[in-house]
């Protein structure tokens, strides 16, 4: 189908896009790489008045590390991320999630800032910061905010920026030496959006799991931090025991989604088969490291 | 808001300086194909899962039915056309003729102009690699087999192997 009508205005800075915003409200949309949106929109599923393309403010490209956090603004492409030594370097987990994102045409067009602002429950990137513990700066004409990922992932494609805020930047802690870090995703077929997956960020001292996030998606409405499962294993070897213990606490954690993937039994199945593999290999590269 | 708003760009397609009064709605292969009558750039999903309307925007592969036609103002952009006339991927047709690398021909466009970019870089892929390389493009006739054949086989022969 083709796209309903609409305005198109290209953004010649960020106060233009945000003085655009505060005019028009829910009505407007932000284009970023159009991955996301231009689908909706030739489907017509959505039907905004106005796009402000932003593809053109530089403020919002880059990827640097900037003292002890990696900042990845919010146009930097997918591929652009996949290929950054900066990310390699710093941030192993995203670089170990980024192949799984979409496919070769999509990854470069598709921004990192459009995976956050849209918060698809089955995207990897949302899972992977709010693993790693970032922060995203949000601005509007009234000026600059900080939300931690912790708060900021709401419900379904729901978060705590509001309409009249950009997306602007991430700011993700670096995973400092002596820590870990595993992705690992189920898709039916490779760059598909996941069945079940999930990041891990773990700190592990002789075999003992001092601390550890792991963060599912693809099964909730959100990404989320299994907090019962990460009591369980936190301060423990990783045993038979210790492992069942935390299989067993995800069930409390976890509430999957039933969709065309699979019904929520297979899917906590599947995070729990996971949960296994991803503790498995963050002990193992603890270990070698 | 009852009219049709449009807007004027210029862009190079193929070579070849293009100034045009598009839609702002109109998706770039929309304006390729009814514009510029450049009928190899397919659609078939126009919502970005099948990859029939692949082209090249300044270097690289995306989906030419997730972008607009505006946003392609002083771009690059090179369609399946395009690189048949520069002989940049004749050995891939080849190959693609040798192999039986299609059968209806309607993804062949796409799966030529991403595996154009596969075979730019100049790296040794594996099989498996070329696979993923190919993911976002379906083909409903060939069961991708011959299409990774031939796609293996032009990349060793570049790398001389
Ligand atoms: C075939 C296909 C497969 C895919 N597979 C995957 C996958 O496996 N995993 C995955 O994570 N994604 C996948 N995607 C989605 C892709 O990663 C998108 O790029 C991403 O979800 C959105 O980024 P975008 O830059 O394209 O955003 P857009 O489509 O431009 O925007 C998406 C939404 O976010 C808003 N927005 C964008 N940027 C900002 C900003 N800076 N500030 C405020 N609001 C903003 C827009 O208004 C819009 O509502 C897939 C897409 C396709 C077409
Ligand atoms: S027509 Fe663009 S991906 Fe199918
Ligand atoms: S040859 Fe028919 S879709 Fe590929």
């Amino acid at each position: 189908m083709k796209a309903p009508k609409f305005s198109y205005v290209r953004a010649e800075s960020v106060d233009h896009a945000l003085a655009l915003l505060d005019q028009h409200g829910d009505e407007a949309r932000i284009l970023a790489g159009g991955q996301s949106l231009m689908p909706t929109l030739n489907m017509r599923l959505s039907r905004p008045q106005l796009l402000i393309d932003i593809n053109r403010l530089d403020a919002l490209k880059g990827i640097a590390l900037q003292g002890d956090r990696v900042r990845i603004g919010a146009l930097a492409r997918h591929v652009e991320v996949l290929n950054s030594p900066v990310v390699a370097k710093n941030l192993p987990l995203i670089a170990e999630a980024m192949p799984h994102v979409a496919h070769v045409a999509v990854r470069n067009r598709g921004t990192f800032g459009g995976s956050v602002a849209l918060a698809d429950p089955a995207a990897e990137m949302p899972a992977c910061a709010l693993a790693l513990g970032a922060t995203f700066v949000v601005q509007s004409s009234k000026g600059r905010r900080e939300i931690a990922a912790d708060s900021y992932f709401k419900g379904l494609y729901e978060t705590a920026r509001a309409v009249n805020e950009i997306l602007v930047e991430a700011l993700i802690p670096v995973e400092k030496p002596g820590t870990v870090s595993v992705f690992l995703e189920l898709a039916r077929r490779h760059g598909d959006f996941a069945m079940a997956g999930l990041a891990c960020h773990a700190r592990i001292d002789k075999g003992v799991i001092a601390e550890a996030r792991l963060v599912y998606f693809a099964s909730e409405v959100r990404p989320t931090l299994a907090t019962r499962a990460i009591a369980a294993i936190k301060g423990k070897p990783w045993n038979d025991a210790t492992r069942d213990a935390a299989l067993a606490a995800l069930a409390d954690d976890l509430d999957p989604m039933t969709n065309l993937h699979g019904s929520a039994a297979m899917k906590l199945h599947l995070q729990r088969v996971l949960t296994r593999r991803a503790i498995d290999q963050a002990v193992a590269r603890a270990r070698a490291a | 808001m009852t009219g049709e708003e449009t807007t004027e760009i210029t862009l190079t397609v193929n070579g070849e300086r293009i100034a045009r009064r598009v839609r702002v709605r109109e998706h770039l292969v929309d304006f390729l194909r009814g514009e510029l009558q450049l009928t190899g750039s397919h659609l078939g999903c126009e919502h970005g899962i099948c990859g029939a309307c692949s082209v090249r925007v300044d270097g690289v592969v995306v989906r030419g039915c997730l972008m607009l036609a505006v946003q392609a103002d002083g771009a690059e952009v090179t369609t399946i056309e395009g690189l048949t006339d520069t002989g940049e991927i004749a050995d891939l047709q080849a190959a693609f003729v040798e192999r039986n690398a299609l059968q209806c021909g309607f993804c062949s466009p796409g799966m030529l102009v991403t595996a154009a970019d596969l075979l730019k870089a100049a790296k040794p892929a594996t099989r498996e690699e070329i696979r993923n390389f190919l993911s976002g493009n379906f083909c409903r006739c060939t069961g991708y087999h011959a299409i990774v054949d031939a796609v293996e086989t032009t990349l060793n022969k570049r790398l001389g192997r």
